[in-house]
């Protein structure tokens, strides 16, 4: 089954089909990807995607788009909620890894941030950066990397001793992304890195999520549902509805898109539309793909 | 009042014994949610462990004791393997229910092996005793109290500083994050089920030398209930105040309110204890963000 293709006019061309020999490979694709939760509930559908070496690349989209199920399906966190990968492949780095548990893809080089960061309350903040490490066979080197995380994140170091569940909800989101540097991983797996945080908050973890990625060269694969936000770091997005992607482009191409403007960026010409032309408009996408 | 401190000494070398085989308990509780019905089983096996090692088998004390905790370890280990991980996933009531299935069977297996009879070795802790002003006190009691203090600090520091300890910790917090950390399930389990075994074997060995070996060592396993109930379920500080304090009670009712009583009253510090604060002693405090 081929990828289906964009629905919007204006959307540019896929990238795979333009793509020639003397493009590397990307780090991460997926193929007609399917998820199933408890055998019978079809969460993707057939989705397909790439994330080049050293890339941002978003995956938006609207509530129960599909958007956290695709990361957990390549972090391989479906299991414990009874989802799988009935269908399709997921390639890193050259290696099928769809059905693998998930410590060892952690060991291989992926790590997902968990959407409502998901610190271990109990356990103080350097404690939650040990087991952010836990991977790791090289001591020094991760203890080098706690030096960089507090670089990172100067208000963790001052609170190394506390225990997480008193940290506010920015600093905890800063112990989300710290525990994620503690892996070393070649490729981050972002959930809503905004949510729930005031503007200045989301604007500094957004600040360090691009450092991240150009000082560190972590491939970052973006869910958000703060549209504008995730086009202002990503080279590359994905736009999921229904539980496939129904655009793609670079980011720029995505902004000035119009129907992006409109449902995801609020930016529409034609003045403030009502919540029901949304629904039919989105009704009609859907019998369209 | 030499009375009184034979009583307390007695009391705590009891209640350390009780703290050692409730820390294995907590120490599974806090990395799987699990309450573990076979604990007393394993400070039973333990026990029969250090006979068959010193007794039949004629090792001599030191090597006997190694043997002990490797063979329960090794136990505790198929057991896990074999029994628990294929349950992995499942609501954690089915694992409990078949812990209380496995105490059963590991206490039939120890009285088909070695029969219901009590049995008896010649004790390696120094068997004299220690006067301390006008108190007399059996050493080996004495000696059980460092001995398990050791033993549970060293539990604690791994649960502090031990990768696999911080791991438990982040498992019992919050399971899918765990994972999403690399942190394996399956190995985090058995290490719990090892490092339980272990505790209670040295608990086995001490009982063995005091009170000797009978099939009766089960049911002073099964105190561990209204001690981990009293210190809270997931603490190790928690199982030693809460051994210490049963032991006490158990000494000092025994002796001042009249026998039989002591086998009543730690159950009705249970009783009280889950009325009153069900959280134990040391229980985890919930955390909220304000």
């Amino acid at each position: 089954m081929a990828n289906p293709p964009p629905i919007a006019p204006t959307a540019p061309a896929s990238p795979s089909t333009a793509a020639d020999a003397a493009t590397p490979p990307p780090l991460l694709r997926l193929n007609n990807i399917e998820v199933l939760y408890d055998d019978v509930i079809l969460v993707l559908r057939g989705l397909s995607l790439e994330v080049a070496e050293g890339s941002i690349v978003a995956l938006l989209g609207s509530n129960g788009a599909g958007k956290t199920t695709t990361l957990k399906a390549i972090s391989g966190l479906l299991h414990i909620e009874d989802g799988e990968v009935a269908d399709g492949t997921i390639v890193f780095d050259g290696e099928e890894i769809q059905g693998t548990e998930a410590h060892r893809i952690v060991e291989k080089g992926i790590f997902q941030v968990l959407e409502g960061r998901r610190v271990f309350e109990h356990l103080t903040v350097r404690e939650n950066l040990a087991a952010g490490a836990y991977t790791r066979r090289d001591r020094r080197a991760a203890e080098a990397d706690l030096e960089r995380v507090f670089e990172y994140f100067p208000v963790l170091a001052d609170r190394r001793r506390q225990l997480a569940g008193h940290l506010s909800g920015g600093e905890q989101q800063m112990l989300a992304l710290g525990r994620a540097l503690m892996a070393s991983p070649r490729m981050m797996l972002l959930d809503e890195p905004s949510l729930g945080l005031a503007p200045i908050l989301v604007e500094n973890i957004f600040a360090i999520i691009e450092r991240i990625n150009r000082e560190e060269g972590t491939t970052i694969l973006l869910v958000e549902q703060n549209a504008r936000l995730a086009l202002s770091v990503a080279g590359f997005a994905y736009l999921m509805e229904g539980g496939r992607v129904v655009m793609e482009g670079s980011a720029d191409e995505l902004r000035d898109n119009e129907d992006v403007r409109e449902f995801y960026l609020g930016l529409g010409e034609g003045g403030r539309r009502s919540y029901r032309d949304v629904k039919h408009y989105r009704r009609r996408k859907r019998w369209l793909s | 009042m030499a009375d009184f401190l034979q009583l307390t000494v007695s009391g705590l070398g009891t209640g350390m014994i009780y703290a050692l085989a409730a820390a294995g308990f907590v120490v599974i509780y806090k990395a799987s949610d699990v309450i573990n019905f076979t604990q007393g089983d394993l400070l039973l096996l333990g026990t029969y462990l250090i006979f068959f090692a010193v007794a039949q088998v004629g090792l001599p004390w030191s090597v006997g004791v190694a043997a002990t905790i490797l063979l329960a370890v090794a136990v505790a280990l198929a057991i896990e393997r074999l029994v628990l991980r294929p349950l992995v996933g499942e609501p954690v009531i089915s694992m409990i229910m078949v812990t209380i299935g496995l105490s059963s069977i590991l206490r039939s297996a120890v009285s088909a092996i070695w029969g219901p009879a009590p049995r008896s070795f010649d004790s390696f802790l120094p068997s004299g005793d220690i006067a301390i002003g006008p108190a007399v006190l059996a050493a080996d009691r004495v000696l059980s109290i460092p001995i398990a203090l050791g033993v549970l600090a060293a539990l604690g520091l791994f649960f502090r500083y031990a990768r696999d300890g911080i791991a438990m910790r982040a498992i019992a917090d919050d399971q899918q994050a765990a994972l999403s950390m690399g942190i394996s399930i399956p190995r985090v389990l058995a290490v719990a089920w090892g490092l339980a075994a272990a505790s209670a074997a040295i608990g086995g060995v001490m009982l063995g030398n005091i009170v000797g070996v009978t099939p009766n060592v089960a049911s002073i396993g099964l105190r561990v209930f209204p001690v981990v109930i009293l210190g809270g379920l997931d603490s190790i500080p928690g199982a030693i105040v809460g051994g210490a304090a049963i032991g006490l009670l158990e000494a000092y009712t025994g002796t001042y309110l009249g026998h039989g009583l002591n086998l009543v009253v730690p159950y009705l510090v249970l009783i009280l204890v889950l009325m009153f604060r069900p959280y134990g002693l040391f229980g985890k405090e919930i955390i909220e963000r304000v």
